[in-house]
């Protein structure tokens, strides 16, 4: 090995390379397979995923240390966060083969960009620099735009990843101008410089906060908090159902998780000067979301406008800025992964869109009506569930820090959040049945994740401690 | 095994076997349903002997460590009060699952299952001595509640259920935040953070953060309650549920929120609850007589008794808001009586809905004459619930006013106004329903009382008898811890 690529480099880069290289091989196999067999393309998905996750873990093992002369940094917060977008992915890989052959568009590439948009988000958890970052962020972004746009067929799936390329690729614009600002203040593409560059300035130094102004603009995006939240009912609605989970989750995390790295590292000394805007953006997100979800008819339209008011509630947890916030941040970005992906996978079994095709949904399959109130109760943040520990966590952490005030607005959209996660249980249980036969995009993979999703959610809020000693133990730097 | 973890283990999981019988062994499921529920009333029922009446602070204690990261336990116990609560639900459980045994053909599985999922909700949240535990429970209740109410209820059971839903949640996540606040005050000033009741007891909370956390908590309980003028999602509830819903509803449910003011507010915030005891006392004294007055005008049968609860809750609240032992007392000794005779009251309305499918008071008249046994359970429920001597609800309602007329005269004086009005629309019930000539055919050859419908009844009415006769026993088991919290609240 070169002086330019040593075996740490290599050791640090593995995961991604592993991803990218299955996500090559299922490009490549992909005539090999007919329409029926394509479930096959899972043979490569999940080892690819479990190599992946071999490999983290044995980063695990030696993190924290940094490769690439400091682009790439693995430590215990990015490995978490690694692991999250692995079940995500193995997740979304399992539940979607039946759904896609139902609407005829079983195509290997899916589970390439699947793989592809893990490899983007790796980076966005490890990279320690802009330009590692943006590419990765990139990657990732630009496999979600195919996605959501998977079903060539259907007009409001073209629609939806139009949307989502012309107003992500110009959120990626304005990222990139903001980590130009950065770069122009220290000179220096790296996380470290730009930290001391930052704080070698006054919080409300011009330039930084035009950084701040700029960079928050584009991860917002990303993480669809408002006031940049207007595409993500439109991409949900219009995208796949399994690649609205994905999109839900991955994405959000995956940026998430770039907006910690920043915000923490280079720019924790401008907290002045950011704090209040995460406090706004906070707020409008779960004004808006809440309050646009409640009116919603489309399940899916239902739960993007929810997922803007969770991105308001991890927002919280980042303007507590004590250690409980960013244990809640953790927990409650865990509890996402499983009771979001749970409650779309239910809407795929039922396999309709409205809220009225779920009507009497209770009656004919328990088996997942049950789990979705426990999904529901969980978005809701109420316990015996997953995420109530979140939502726990992030109250805990205001009221530590005293912001009373948010604490109780946070408390009191949970009551509406409930409500309209609750039309979902009436049609599911209250409302009588409509006769229309629909297919069932149910499947043996579907199944397998229902289970796991369904006794995390319910485990980890009956049982929590080992959930909370996992999260703790790695998110704190 | 631990006496307490099994009781309230044991509807759990009986829901567990309950869900491995098919759905369409209709009496299996309701023979199963209610062995388990009589299971845990002969389970509770030997607690009345073993416990210590003499002893100070918790008894029977079973902790396990839970989330030990958070501080808080799976800890149980009771005390003399939990004591009559706990027994309390481990009656009406089964009164309640029995006298659905006719009622729901539809969804019968589901309905048990409900039932039973409600019953460790209840009986977990008077056990609990871990304020987070606590909190677990009072949200866990109200799941199997929404689906009692919005699959088996009446006409309007849509709306109905998810306003009691929305109501609650509403008031406990302010509960949740000030459970939050309390236990970060806790973590400043003990050793350790944690939940548990009798650590927090010995904290020094100033002045300023016990009023902030009183009126959090005030909000969560007062709408369980529900005081004045939280009350407005009950009639709806109460009306629309089925009949075990309304019998659970009165009878326990809205005992969580009496039960978390003595348990909780009195006794960890006594300065500021002195403060508050005023305004608690007007509110309670609007919702006696408010809740009478509307009770007058009620055309519904069961709406009308729905009303009465506001009224009669608002007893149970003036007792603590008098902070002495005699309204303590006598405020918990009431929430015993309100849940046998108002559980009575719904009972009682059920059964005659099951046979005339109407509850419109105009539609009836002289059912003691086709019906007299009827008739006589009915009189005895509307005597108790009236506060006729020798029956329970004068003992409660007696002791409560002894305590508010302690602390101001004019409390009691409007109080009693309230026992007056509650005599007139009970009776005047009464009298439009049960007396008189038949004016209306369909009400000729009613059925009376099956042996079943005795079962669920008698029960009940033995108790207020035997309360009302002999209130002695009742009164020494609370002894003990109500001095205790009126000793708190004196200092």
């Amino acid at each position: 090995m070169s002086h330019f690529y040593t075996d740490v480099d290599h050791f640090a880069l593995l995961p991604a390379i592993l991803l990218a290289f299955f996500g090559c091989a299922v490009f490549l196999f992909d005539f090999l397979l007919g329409e029926r067999s394509r479930r096959w393309q899972l043979a490569l998905v999940l080892p690819g995923l479990a190599m992946t996750g071999w490999h983290l873990w044995k980063q695990g093992q030696i993190a924290p240390f940094t490769a690439f002369h400091g682009a790439i940094t693995i430590d215990a917060f990015g490995l978490f966060f690694n692991w999250l977008f692995l079940l995500t992915a193995a997740l979304v890989a399992l539940i979607s083969y039946r759904y896609l052959e139902i609407e005829e568009e079983h195509q290997g590439e899916y589970y390439g960009l699947v793989l592809m948009a893990q490899a983007g988000a790796y980076f966005l958890a490890v990279g320690t620099e802009l330009i590692t970052i943006f590419v990765g962020l990139e990657t990732m972004s630009l496999s979600f735009y195919v996605l959501v746009g998977f079903l060539r067929r259907s007009r409001r799936s073209n629609e939806a990843a139009l949307k989502y390329l012309i107003l992500g690729a110009f959120s990626s614009g304005i990222l990139a101008y903001g980590f130009s600002i950065l770069y122009g203040i220290a000179g220096s593409t790296y996380l470290s410089d730009i930290a001391m560059a930052v704080a070698a300035r006054p919080a409300f130094d011009p330039l930084t906060v035009l950084a701040i102004l700029t960079v928050s603009a584009g991860i917002l995006f990303k993480i669809s908090a408002a006031p940049f939240h207007m595409w993500a009912p439109d991409a949900y609605e219009g995208a796949p159902t399994a690649v609205t989970a994905y999109l839900a989750v991955g994405s959000k995390i995956a940026s998430l998780a770039l907006l910690l790295r920043l915000f923490l590292g280079p720019l924790g000394t401008a907290r002045e000067a950011w704090e209040p805007l995460l406090i706004l953006a906070a707020i409008a997100s779960l004004t808006v979301g809440n309050l646009a979800a409640v009116t919603q008819t489309n399940a899916k339209r239902l739960l993007a406008y929810s997922s803007i008011a969770h991105a308001g509630y991890l927002l919280l947890g980042l303007v507590a800025g004590n250690a409980t916030g960013l244990q809640g941040i953790a927990i409650y970005t865990g509890a996402y992964v499983f009771m979001t992906i749970g409650a779309f996978l239910v809407l795929m079994a039922v396999h309709g869109e409205e809220i009225e095709d779920l009507n009497g949904f209770a009656r004919r399959h328990p088996g997942y009506a049950v789990p979705m109130v426990v999904f529901l109760l969980s978005l809701a943040g109420l316990p015996p569930t997953a995420g109530f520990l979140g939502k726990y966590y992030i109250f805990l952490a205001l009221i530590e820090s005293g912001r009373y005030v948010l604490a109780l607005v946070g408390a009191a959209y949970v009551a509406v959040a409930l409500f309209y996660y609750f039309r979902l249980v009436r049609s599911m249980f209250l409302l009588p049945a409509i006769e229309v036969e629909r297919p069932q995009a149910s499947s043996l993979g579907l199944r397998v994740a229902l289970g796991a999703t369904g006794l995390v959610t319910l485990g980890a809020g009956i049982y929590p401690e080992p959930f909370l000693q996992l999260a703790m133990r790695s998110l704190l730097k | 095994m631990p006496w307490l973890t099994a009781l309230l283990a044991l509807p759990l999981v009986g829901l567990i076997v309950l869900l491995a019988i098919p759905g369409t062994a209709r009496n299996a499921v309701r023979m199963w349903a209610n062995a388990v529920l009589l299971g845990g009333l002969a389970l509770a029922l030997p607690l009345w002997q073993a416990f210590d009446r003499a002893a100070s602070g918790y008894q029977f204690v079973d902790r396990m460590p839970w989330i030990p990261t958070l501080g808080a336990q799976f800890l149980l116990g009771i005390d003399g009060i939990s004591l009559l609560l706990v027994l309390l639900t481990s009656l009406l459980g089964p009164i309640a699952a029995l006298a659905s045994w006719n009622a729901i053909e539809e969804r019968t599985k589901e309905f048990y299952a409900m039932l039973l999922l409600l019953q460790f909700g209840m009986l977990g949240l008077f056990l609990s001595l871990d304020l987070l535990l606590f909190f677990v429970f009072f949200e866990v209740v109200l799941v199997p509640m929404y689906f009692l109410i919005g699959i088996w209820g009446g006409e309007r059971r849509l709306y109905a259920a998810i306003k009691f839903f929305l109501y609650t949640l509403a008031g406990s996540v302010v509960l949740l935040l000030g459970i939050i606040a309390l236990y970060w005050q806790g973590g400043l000033q003990l050793a350790q953070p944690t939940f548990e009741i009798a650590e927090l007891l010995k904290l020094q909370l100033p002045l300023d953060a016990q009023r902030w956390l009183f009126w959090a908590f005030f909000v969560g309980f007062a709408i369980k309650v529900p005081m004045v003028p939280f009350h407005t999602w009950l009639p709806d509830a109460h009306t629309e549920a089925p009949t075990a819903g309304s019998v659970l509803l009165a009878g326990v449910l809205l005992k969580m929120g009496t039960y978390g003011f003595v348990r909780i507010s009195l006794p960890l915030f006594p300065e500021a609850a002195r403060e508050a005891a005023p305004i608690l006392a007007v509110l309670s004294i609007v919702a006696i007589l408010y809740g009478a007055l509307i009770s007058l005008m009620q055309q519904d049968w069961k709406r009308l008794v729905a009303y009465s609860s506001v009224s009669h809750m608002g007893f149970c609240t003036l007792g603590l808001a008098a902070l002495n032992s005699n309204g303590i007392a006598g405020s918990v000794l009431q929430q015993i009586n309100h849940g046998i005779s108002t559980s009575l009251l719904f009972l009682l309305v059920g059964y005659i809905y099951e046979r005339r499918h109407t509850r419109q008071i105009a539609d009836f008249g002289g059912l003691a004459i086709g019906m007299p046994r009827f008739a006589f359970v009915f009189a005895v429920a509307v005597f108790s619930s009236a506060g006729l001597p020798l029956l329970n609800g004068f003992i409660g309602e007696f002791t409560i006013l002894q305590g508010a007329f302690i602390v101001n005269r004019a409390w009691a004086a409007f109080a009693v106004f309230g026992i007056v009005l509650g005599a007139a629309y009970l009776l005047w019930l009464y009298q439009r329903t049960m007396l008189g000539d038949v004016r209306n055919e369909a009400n000729r050859g009613l059925p009376d009382l099956s042996l079943r419908e005795w079962a669920t009844v008698l029960p009940l009415l033995l108790l207020a008898l035997a309360i009302g006769v002999y209130p002695k026993p009742w009164f020494a088991v609370l002894e003990r811890p109500v001095l205790d919290i009126a000793g708190r609240l004196a200092r």
